[in-house]
């Protein structure tokens, strides 16, 4: 059973694992995360306060498709396309959530990056993310267009309830905005990269501070945050 | 002696000292400033500004109800105009503001013993986009048709309908001043939560903190997920009445025509209005009940009782704030098990704030009180909030609350819980911390006689208020006019109540006449006049420079309350102050 004691080192004992940990970390002084820059727990917080936003909106489209008298439309029939003469339920949908899904690989593997120094392959794959949400939001520019020609408005369409306009474009539309900001908030780090600000100290234009390789990954965790966020939209919107 | 949590060990600094942004103008010295402490007060300049307007709003108000149909410029509309803005500054723009923007942005740094808040430079657009809001606000003043006057409760269908005042402009303003508010609170609010939980000095457990930075920082989470549902409410109401969408909008016939809307939900506004409206109310009453705890451990030279507990009952008060917003949709149909969950949850959140009145009582019990401004006005708080609390027990119990509901009685008791108590802890809290911002003391009488005045006018203002509403008088109504069931008295009451509310507000003017002339004129106060633990007053400049702190960040030995410790040399030990006997010896690195 000598394996499974703790070993007797000051450096164990000033980190514990465990319940014993996390009881450590929150009673010790200056940081209660000890492994979190001050950048990565801001960004924790304020997704938490955006998923409490996000899940209002999915709470509210919940209950207005409840309390609405007038059919829902059916969602496999109005995001069909006709491709080759055969009307295909939810392809583009299908395919939007398979690039943003993708674009999450490549993030990550741009942070494993970031945090080896490596920094052209690092600025590549933040390239590569930034290029698969514009197409993401380019064809979620193609859907809005074609539903907008269809006659669906956020006051009414065709085919039943006005509430089904009115929660696509609302939410759809905000969560659009925010890969829309993930996406320059990408060129913008990844320009940093590529021309090495974070080797050597380069002050930030409006803050006047020095970056780090950190604000890669906490690029990172906005962007997987704005994709689960998606799952949840294609779950809730799209499929029921 | 009592030696709670004093270090042997100096533990190495984690994180390397910040570098901050040196201003090297006057522009961005004093307008855009990155500074915590100069952010403080633009907030609070800001918010009180706003806050008088208000005030003043609260004084048309009671004229119109004492004396009815006697001035000409109070019309039903400008009435309800009146009341909407009145509440909703005084709730949103002025206490939450003030609290969070400006105590908190002053205080967090210096008590924690950091530099600055961890992101000077979006503290600062958390102020402006502030400012920006309160300018779309003040500017639906002068948009056609006037402000909005659904309520501060806004509630759908009528907040966007023809005949409610404000329905051209003034509604459409307050809906995006609310998401500027929103998106700027956020900024400032993701800064004060991570300067607490990440930003602290060596040695400053959470444990050892000050009760207002607990305070300050459990209000400022229940914000942060709080206000997204009135951000989302907001939004979807600012779309129904822009673009023609029905997310709150049921169909309608008015005045024969049959409006476009139709199929939305006016009680899910309610239930998004109330899932963050409840939670508003202990973002105002938390960090005042931190800084209510300190004053009170200060001026009675003695350790607040039941530090720990003092902190769980905040959490616990912020945790149950978010599954009670029910109670204020009683009337709103509900569904009885709802009903008997929301007024169990409600009476539950009884125990935590009780244990905190509790607490501060037992600070108090053989303490060497010193009656100084602060000190009154935060006793005054704990009889006015033990008050309006009392009678928040009627209302949250469904059977008493329904007749009780929309009566004056409603309205006397969220003035008394809400409105005074949190007041009074505003108003202490400055006089407590003015020599440390300015340097220089306030005028002890003047800041009795405006203590006086105020807190026993309050009485005299929401007293008989209760009164009125037991007997029925409702509230936001225009006039009585003639009515079976509310005696004459009724009126002559109500004279005798605008008669106190206007010679309170005028009051008022003596704070900030005693305010402006000792920034002036008041006699040095020192650093650290109240002989006071915390690390704020321990700052080598006072008023404390840029960065707070000397070369070095001041070190913490021991928790914020060691006040007449027995056998210690004065009757306080600061926070920094290392423990007597040993020592300290350096942790190996």
């Amino acid at each position: 059973m000598t394996d499974s004691a703790p070993p007797n080192t000051l450096e164990a004992r000033a980190h514990p694992g465990g319940w014993q940990g996390f009881a450590a970390d929150w009673s010790s002084d200056q940081r209660a995360f000890k492994s979190a820059t001050w950048g990565k727990a801001m960004i924790w917080i304020f997704l938490l306060s955006d998923t409490f936003i996000f899940s209002c909106f999915l709470l509210s489209y919940m209950t207005v498709r409840m309390s609405t008298t007038a059919p829902w439309p059916n969602p496999s029939e109005v995001f069909a396309l006709t491709i080759a003469g055969r009307k295909i339920p939810l392809i583009l949908i299908a395919i939007m959530t398979f690039i943003l899904i993708s674009s999450s690989g490549t993030m990550a593997m741009a942070v494993n990056f970031g945090y080896r120094r490596d920094r052209v392959k690092c600025a590549v794959l933040m390239l590569a993310t930034a290029a698969f949400g514009a197409s993401f939001v380019g064809m979620q520019a193609f859907e809005w267009t074609k539903l907008i020609m269809e006659g669906v408005r956020p006051w009414g369409n065709p085919w039943g309830a006005a509430q089904f306009g009115s929660c696509f474009f609302l939410i759809t539309g905000f969560h659009g905005t925010h890969v829309t900001i993930g996406v320059i908030f990408l060129l913008i780090i990844a320009r940093k990269v590529w021309r090495g600000d974070f080797d050597s100290g380069r002050r930030g234009f409006f803050t006047s501070r020095k970056g780090r390789y950190e604000i890669v990954e906490t690029m990172g965790l906005y962007w997987h945050f704005v994709d689960l966020v998606w799952v949840f939209i294609f779950a809730l919107f799209y499929l029921w | 002696m009592v030696d709670i949590g004093t270090v042997e060990v100096i533990p190495p600094a984690e994180v390397e000292d910040v570098e901050l942004y040196h201003p090297k103008s006057w522009v961005t010295k004093y307008v855009f400033c990155q500074d915590a402490k100069v952010i403080a007060i633009q907030y609070s300049i800001t918010a009180i500004s706003i806050g008088l307007v208000a005030l003043v709003l609260s004084w048309f108000i009671r004229l119109q109800l004492a004396f009815p149909g006697t001035f000409s410029f109070i019309t039903p509309s400008n009435y309800y105009q009146f009341i909407t803005m009145h509440g909703m500054i005084m709730v949103i723009y002025l206490l939450t503001a003030l609290f969070l923007g400006g105590f908190g942005n002053y205080l967090i740094p210096l008590m924690v013993g950091a530099r600055d808040m961890v992101f000077p430079y979006v503290n600062m657009l958390s102020f402006w986009v502030y400012f920006l809001a309160v300018l779309v606000l003040v500017a639906s003043f002068f948009a056609p048709g006037g402000p909005t006057g659904a309520g501060w409760t806004l509630y759908p269908p009528q907040a966007i309908l023809a005949g409610t005042p404000g329905q051209d402009w003034g509604i459409i303003l307050m809906l995006a001043s609310l998401i500027l508010f929103i998106i700027g609170f956020t900024m400032g609010g993701l800064n004060y939560v991570v300067t607490v939980l990440q930003g602290r000095t060596r040695g400053m457990t959470m444990m050892r903190l000050p009760l207002t930075v607990w305070g300050i920082f459990t209000a400022t989470i229940l914000a942060l997920l709080a206000f997204p549902a009135l951000f989302v409410a907001s939004v979807m109401m600012l779309l129904d009445r822009v673009l023609g969408t029905s997310f709150f909008m049921p169909a309608i016939v008015q005045a024969g025509e049959h409006l476009k809307y139709g199929g939305g939900s006016p009680i899910l506004f309610q239930h998004l209005f109330w899932f963050f409206g409840h939670p508003e109310v202990y973002i105002v009453a938390l960090p005042a009940f931190g800084i209510v705890s300190d004053l009170i451990s200060t001026h009675a030279r003695k350790n607040i009782f039941g530090y720990r507990m003092m902190v769980w009952a905040l959490v616990a008060i912020a945790v149950l704030s978010f599954i009670v917003w029910g109670h204020h949709m009683y009337i709103s149909g509900m569904n009885p098990p709802f009903g008997f969950f929301f007024a169990t949850s409600t009476l539950i959140i009884a125990i935590p704030t009780a244990i905190k009145v509790y607490n501060w009582v037992l600070t108090l019990w053989r303490g060497d009180i010193h009656l100084t401004v602060p000190m009154l006005f935060a006793l005054g708080f704990i009889v006015t909030f033990v008050n309006g609390g009392i009678t928040g027990l009627f209302l949250g119990n469904v059977i008493v609350d329904v007749p009780l509901s929309a009566t004056m009685f409603v309205v006397a008791h969220f003035h008394m819980v809400m409105g005074i108590a949190p007041i009074l802890v505003v108003f202490g809290g400055i006089y407590h911390w003015y020599p440390k911002i300015t340097g220089r003391m306030w005028n002890e009488r003047l800041g009795q006689f405006h203590f006086w005045v105020t807190f026993l006018g309050a009485y005299l203002i929401y007293f008989p208020m209760h009164y009125l509403g037991f007997i029925g008088v409702p509230r936001r109504y225009y006039e009585l006019g003639e009515t079976a069931f509310v005696p004459p008295s009724a009126g002559t009451l109500n004279v005798f109540i605008t008669a106190a509310a206007l010679i309170v507000g005028a009051a008022q003017m003596v704070f900030f006449f005693n305010l402006i002339w000792s920034l002036f004129k008041g006699k040095r106060a020192g650093g650290n006049p109240w002989r006071a633990t915390t690390l704020e007053w321990q700052t080598p400049q006072t008023p404390p420079g840029h960065g707070n702190w000397g070369k070095e960040l001041p070190i913490v030995y021991r928790w914020a309350y060691d006040y007449s410790v027995p056998g210690a040399e004065q009757d306080f030990l600061p926070q920094n102050q290392p423990p007597a006997k040993r020592m300290p010896v350096a942790a190996p690195s």
